[in-house]
This record gives structure tokens, C-alpha cells and sequence, in this order.
């Protein structure tokens, strides 16, 4: 006991957070791409509205999918009701 | 532009959850309409590993892991002390699995209920043990496989009715909501953190993985479980004025649903046939055509 | 704030009522309890006390002790000071939720009657319930006396909320819960001098959202238990201080481990709980007959007391412990742990470890002398456990 204990440990207390999922860049994980075609968007939002990992922007009413951190689940594109989102395998 | 939910996220990217994943649509909106002035327990469920590893987090709320059968009753704790601290204005919220509710959770959240705690229990509802890989909990539909259900014999018995159960309770608020109507369910969270006492969320969040379906076909496999009527959405006050919020007046048949999930595959025709049965059934003889002759068709 | 006015101090109460006072003068703020056998008074007389204003706390009347349990973790973890009480089986369910109370570094501070363990149904004194518990992370103090049994309550909060640690204070099924003896009940000016309010080192805080608990990888894991080891080592000093000022305050003494006529003793009665009372006589008896014995009665069992111990019984020749509890397989439990504390100190006391009074199976003060005659004649002690108050020989198994 006695040694180990009275050295002043560096470490938590407590499981309890201190940063955010950032860190994270489940883009890794993204076998089939989804890619918007901005000509064609009506940017009525549901991609945006639909999008599990809250990885799709949207920036002046246009959305814009943060490939950091999409999944590539292709909720986006089947979901698109002018059907202008893309979904195919990724480049890699 | 309009958005038709609000525009603030408090569920961060970069969480763990599986592609396409229902559970986490779920706590995304539910945040949207509750807010940051939100504690939030969750018992073991897929969301104690998307919520990110320590010291990470996904969820910008207060937010306390617990054990698998204690959403309510921690949920009462944390209620009951900020009422002790001046902190009632706080909306409490546990997030639980159907397992956690339907199953290991039942006694506690029965209790609560009885007890009208003042917080909001919502289950995602995913219709199995998901985290743990797929086993059958009561929240299983009849037909389904899972891996403690394998086509050989697959689930004979109908989902528990957690529903009525929580009906019965006369608990005064009680809402089933679906991921593929965000804007039903935002505006259900938003006026059950309007009322006091125990209210009771019920969402529907297809599970890709543990469904056998397209990580795409999310929204359409939950969408199309309120249109064939299978899981209605509604709203019920003390336990006995039902209403229904989104009323699919040309329902599919239940055949497009189940076509949609691997989950299904193994069920004959007269199997399917007996599944319809037992929706136009529910649909029928229920409060819930009782409560439209009453008050005429619903929003939509 | 205006202080509110003292209690006309009860001067008779049950031990039950011990521990409802207890927790009243340390205003704890959240209870939540489920009724068993024999802890029932104590939640009677709180709910009463909340009821009635008199105790300014939410009382939450669970569906089961584990719901009591998580219900103290959800209200602890929010920022309030919250407390319980249970027995037996009802301890027993709440496992799993005594380790997350102390694995989230939770200050919830309980009440365990301690009563067997069914099957067969038997509602009293018995160890086994609290000991089986000793690796949850909770602290534990096992009180000898009703007077201990309220006082222990707020040194409980006090060393709890300093190390962020749960503690679990202990008495006897109806030797101490339902017996009436005469009680101090200090003012809470007093009690609010000895007790500050809780200030917790983290909660769950909208204006700081955290999240707590969630899954953590194996090496930040490791780390995280040794803080709680770390904890219980420092607790130790905690409760010197917590003592100390209990004494300053109060005018009683308490001690981690009490000795008595231990000085000079050459066997030593080694016991907790309200057997001490027994032990005590014992010792006169025999000190009358010319044998040198005397009493230690570990009081604080979690964190466990080694150099206290050590200190205490370096000078005796042998040691006569007395467990009414039982590890099948293994013995008595502070037998064990005693064994444990000294093994490799020079000059170490011999151990007899003796299993008696199970189910609240009687241990008479004639019993007790026996059994220290017999320790300070055996020719040697070696690892017998003798079970004594058995109707038949044989009297014990190796």
C-alpha cells in the first residue's frame, strides 16, 4: 500500500467528461459517399433534418455534409425529395 | 429559410452510434425540443457507448450513466434533488432501450408512474437487446428474428404493449413518436416539458444493424411503420383521452414494411397475412377509432 | 439564515430512531427507503419528520431497495445530501447499485440493520448482510450502542462528502434497532458547526454539462480505482479527524478501532458491534480471575483499521476473535481480515477465530469467557474456527 499511495497521482477522480466527441472522425468509417448537387438543391433542409450524426451544415439555407464526420449511412440521399444527392462508393 | 425543427444541436457529431442509426436521430431532436436546461440519465442501452468514451462526450446536457434497470428510479433522485436545491425550472429526463423499459426497467418505471415522479421517461424503442447484439426483448414484434430468436423459431409473441401499460397508470401525459415525424415528435417533448408529473415517450428507432435493413432505408422503414398503421402516433391525457396526431387515412399494406427488414424475411405469406390481421385489428378495436369517432380525424 | 430552534432532546429511543435522528441533525435532503424488517422505524419516524416540515427533505417511498438505492445516487449525483436505510435482504439487492454509488464517488450515507440472510426466514442479528458488501467501495461503521448509532451519522456525512466515498453505518436487529436506551440529542446549531453543508466536488450541473460514467477504456479504468483506493487510505485520516472533532465538539470519543483494558492484556477480544457490550463484562470477569484480558472492537471495518490494529494489538499474546457472521469456506470475516492485517509482523499475536450468535443466536457473556479461556489455555491456535453455541459436539471445523 504505502508507497504507491502517497505518490500524487496524475489521474481522475471520476469518470466524468472534458471534452467533446470532436476528437472523433467517424468519417473513417464511410464506405459509400454521399455527394449534394448544389444546382439542383431546392435546400428545403430535409437532409439537414434527417442526417443521424448531425454531419450536414447548413450555410446560408445550402447544405453542406462535413465529411469529417459523415457515416456515409445515406439517409441524405433516399431522403432527398428532389433526389440530387448522390450515394456511391467512396474514391479511395 | 424556414427549418421545421429547430436549428440548435446539442448532440454533437462524432458519437459512436452505427450508420443510419434511429436512436441517435431520436436524442437529436429530442434535444432540440427540450434544451440545454435538461439533466438527463440513461441506463445501459446502445446509447451508453454512443455518448462517447471518457473523457469524451457527444451530449451537451448534464448526463448520468446508469445501471440497466434503474432510468426511473435515478431519474427520481435527480428530481427530487433540484426541487431541494431551488432547480425545479430544470427538465429531468431518462432516456432508455426498450429493454430498460419493457423489460429489466418495468418495476421502476411502474413505480415512478404510480407515483407521478416529475420527469419525462422516453424509451427509443429499437425492438431488441441492440447493444448487446441483437436478442430478443419484449419489445420484439411477433415474427422477428433476432439472434435469441432464429428464423427456425422465431418471436410468436405479440410486442408487449407498453402503451397501454403506461395508460393504465393514468399517468397525465403519454405520447408514441416516430424518427421519420421529427416535427410530431419535437412538438410531444416540447409540451410534455410544459406539464408536471410523470410523462411517457415512446419513439420508434429503426435499427439497421439489428433489423437486417439498409442503413438508408432508416426514415423510410419508420415512416412507413406509422402509414401501415402498425405504430400509430398519438397522444393520450391521464391515461384516457387518446388522440391520434398523424392519421394515415390510405394505409400500406404491411407487406412494404416487413419487405424493408431482413428481420422478417423467413415469414410466410400467411404469416404476413396474420400480421395485417392483427394491426387492422389493433386499429379497429381500439381507443384509437374510438377517439376519431370522437373527435374527427387528427392533424393530418 | 435563522437557525432553527434545538429539539427537547429525547432521552429514550430505539436504535431505529438513533439513525432517524441522525440524519435529521445532519438535514440530509433526499430519502428514499423501501420498508423491511427490522429497519421499519427508521423511515417511519423520517417520513414523519418530512411530513410534518420538521425535516425540510423530499421523501421518495420506492418500490424496492434497489430503486431506494438508485434513487439516493440520482439525488447525491444531482447535489443533494441524501440517506437510507435497509436489512438483510434488502442490502442485498441493492449490490450492484453499492458499487455504483461508490464507483461514481457518490458521499450517500445508509443504515444497514444488521439481520441474517434467508433462506430460512430470520429476521435478526446476524453480520453476513454488511460484510458480504465489503468490496463495494463503501465505507463501514459498526456501532456499538444507540448513542453511536446517531452520532456516526454526521461523522459519516462528514468523512463521505471529504472523500467523496459512500458510508454505510451499521447496528444490530433489535439488540440495538428496537432496544430503547438514553440518547444525547444535540442541538443542530451543534450539529451544523460539526457538519458544514454538502458541497459536492461534481454534480450534474446545466450551467457545466458533463457527463458522467460512461464507458471508460481499460487503463483510465485502472486509474479510476486506484483514486478509490487512494480514497479509502485517506478516509483513515479522515476519520482521526472527524473523531477528533466530533470529541471537540460533542465530548464523546469515538476511534476507528476502541480498546478496552487492552493496554496490559495478554488475550485480547476482538469484536464488533453491540457485542462489545457483552465483551466488556467479559473482560472484567476475567480479569477477576486472574487472566490479563482485554477488548478491541474495530468500529470502522472499510477503510480497515491495519495500523490501528497493529498498533492495538502488538502486545497481546493471543487474540480471540468473534464473528457473528459467516464466509462459507472461510471462516469468520474479521477473523480473516485481522489474520490478513498481521500476518508478517514480528511478534504477532496468535488468532483464534470463533463463529457464534448467527440468525440472533444468543452469546452469552459466559460464552464469551469461554471462549477466551479456551484461546488463552490452547496449547496452539493454528487456523481453527471454532463454532460455538451448537447444540452437539463437534464445536468447530478447521
Amino acid at each position: 500500500m504505502g508507497d504507491a499511495l502517497t505518490t500524487p497521482p496524475a489521474f481522475p477522480e471520476i469518470s466524468m467528461s472534458s471534452s467533446d466527441t470532436a476528437y472523433n472522425k467517424t468519417g473513417q468509417w464511410r464506405v459509400m459517399r454521399p455527394a449534394i448537387d448544389a444546382a439542383n438543391c431546392s435546400r428545403c433542409g430535409v437532409c439537414w433534418k434527417f442526417c443521424p450524426d448531425a454531419a450536414i451544415a447548413l450555410v446560408d439555407g445550402a447544405p453542406r455534409i462535413d465529411y469529417e464526420y459523415c457515416k456515409g449511412c445515406g439517409i441524405c440521399a433516399e431522403e432527398c425529395p428532389r433526389k440530387c444527392i448522390s450515394f456511391e462508393l467512396e474514391d479511395k | 429559410m424556414r427549418l421545421s425543427i429547430p436549428p440548435e444541436e446539442l448532440m454533437r457529431p462524432g458519437h459512436l452510434a452505427c450508420q443510419g442509426c434511429g436512436a441517435t436521430l431520436a436524442m437529436r431532436y429530442a434535444l432540440k425540443a427540450l434544451g440545454p436546461d435538461t439533466i438527463m440519465d440513461i441506463p445501459a442501452c446502445c446509447w451508453s457507448v454512443i455518448s462517447g468514451p471518457f473523457p469524451h462526450t457527444a451530449l451537451n446536457v448534464p448526463v448520468y450513466h446508469t445501471a440497466f434497470e434503474t432510468g426511473a428510479s435515478v431519474a427520481a433522485g435527480i428530481r427530487a434533488a433540484t426541487r431541494v436545491l431551488g432547480e425545479e425550472h430544470t427538465t429531468v429526463l431518462a432516456w432508455a432501450g426498450d429493454g430498460g423499459t419493457f423489460d429489466i426497467g418495468l418495476q421502476a418505471l411502474s413505480a415512478a408512474a404510480e407515483r407521478n415522479d416529475d420527469f419525462i421517461y422516453a424509451v427509443y424503442d429499437n425492438e431488441a437487446y441492440m447493444n448487446t447484439g441483437i436478442q430478443r426483448s419484449s419489445a420484439t414484434p411477433y415474427g422477428a428474428w433476432t439472434t435469441t430468436t432464429p428464423a427456425e423459431n422465431f418471436k410468436q409473441r405479440p410486442k408487449k404493449d407498453m402503451v397501454r401499460i403506461m395508460a393504465a397508470h393514468r399517468i397525465p401525459y403519454i405520447a408514441t413518436a416516430s424518427v421519420a415525424y421529427p416535427e410530431d415528435l419535437i412538438r410531444k417533448f416540447v409540451r410534455a416539458k410544459a406539464l408536471k408529473g410523470m410523462r411517457f415517450i415512446h419513439i420508434l428507432a429503426p435499427c439497421p444493424v439489428g433489423w437486417r435493413a439498409q442503413p438508408q432505408h432508416t426514415i423510410k422503414i419508420a415512416r412507413l411503420a406509422v402509414r401501415t398503421r402498425l405504430f400509430p402516433l398519438l397522444e393520450i391525457e391521464d391515461g384516457v383521452r387518446w388522440r391520434l396526431t398523424v392519421n394515415p387515412a390510405n394505409p400500406r399494406p404491411v407487406s412494404e414494411y416487413l419487405a424493408l427488414q431482413g428481420r422478417f424475411k423467413h415469414l410466410t405469406a400467411a404469416q404476413v397475412e396474420s400480421i395485417q390481421e392483427s394491426v387492422d385489428r389493433n386499429w379497429n378495436d381500439s381507443e384509437i377509432s374510438a377517439s376519431m369517432r370522437a373527435r374527427g380525424p387528427g392533424e393530418r | 439564515m435563522t437557525a432553527p430552534k434545538p429539539d427537547p432532546a429525547p432521552e429514550v429511543m430505539m436504535g431505529n430512531h438513533a439513525l432517524s435522528y441522525g440524519a435529521l441533525r445532519s438535514r440530509v435532503q433526499v430519502v428514499a427507503a423501501f420498508p423491511i424488517t427490522p429497519q421499519t422505524q427508521v423511515v417511519e419516524l423520517l417520513s414523519e419528520m418530512c411530513a410534518t416540515g420538521r425535516l425540510a427533505a423530499e421523501f421518495i417511498k420506492v418500490e424496492s431497495e434497489h430503486s431506494a438505492m438508485a434513487a439516493c445516487i440520482g439525488a447525491t449525483a444531482t447535489g443533494a445530501r441524501s440517506f437510507t436505510a435497509t436489512s438483510s435482504q434488502g442490502l442485498a439487492l441493492m449490490h450492484e447499485l453499492l458499487h455504483w454509488a461508490a464507483g461514481s464517488r457518490l458521499p450517500v450515507v445508509m443504515g444497514n440493520i444488521n439481520r441474517a440472510m434467508g433462506p430460512p426466514w430470520n429476521i435478526w442479528d446476524d453480520q453476513t448482510d454488511s460484510l458480504a458488501q465489503r468490496d463495494t467501495g463503501w465505507m463501514q461503521i459498526y456501532c456499538a450502542d444507540n448513542q453511536e448509532v446517531l452520532d456516526s451519522v454526521p461523522i459519516a456525512y462528514r468523512v463521505a462528502e471529504s472523500v467523496m466515498l459512500p458510508c454505510m453505518i451499521v447496528l444490530d436487529a433489535f439488540i440495538l434497532s428496537h432496544t430503547a436506551e438514553i440518547v444525547d440529542v444535540r442541538s443542530q446549531e451543534t450539529v451544523d458547526a460539526y457538519l458544514p453543508a454538502y458541497a459536492p466536488r461534481w454534480r450534474l450541473d446545466v450551467k457545466d454539462p458533463r457527463t458522467f460514467g460512461g464507458l471508460t477504456e481499460p487503463d483510465p479504468y485502472f486509474e479510476l480505482r486506484f483514486m478509490i483506493e487512494r480514497a479509502m487510505q485517506e478516509a483513515l485520516e479522515r476519520f482521526d479527524d472527524a473523531h477528533a472533532g466530533f470529541h471537540a465538539a460533542f465530548g464523546r470519543l469515538y476511534d476507528t478501532i476502541e480498546g478496552y483494558r487492552h493496554e496490559d492484556a495478554e488475550l485480547l477480544i476482538v469484536t464488533a458491534g453491540a457485542l462489545a457490550g457483552n465483551a466488556r463484562v467479559a473482560v472484567d470477569r476475567l480479569r477477576e480471575e486472574g487472566l490479563p484480558a482485554g477488548l478491541l472492537r474495530i468500529r470502522v471495518f472499510r477503510p480497515f483499521p491495519v495500523a490501528r490494529l497493529r498498533a492495538l494489538a502488538a502486545r497481546a499474546r493471543r487474540l480471540c476473535v468473534l464473528d457473528r457472521n459467516i464466509s462459507f469456506g472461510a471462516g469468520g470475516i474479521f477473523a480473516q481480515e485481522i489474520r490478513s492485517a498481521l500476518y508478517g509482523v514480528p511478534g504477532a499475536p496468535e488468532i483464534r477465530g470463533h463463529v457464534a450468535g448467527l440468525g440472533g443466536s444468543e452469546v452469552t457473556t459466559d460464552m464469551l469467557c469461554d471462549m477466551a479461556r479456551e484461546t488463552a489455555r490452547a496449547p496452539s491456535c493454528g487456523d481453527l474456527v471454532v463454532w460455538k453455541g451448537l447444540r452437539d459436539a463437534p464445536q468447530h471445523s478447521a
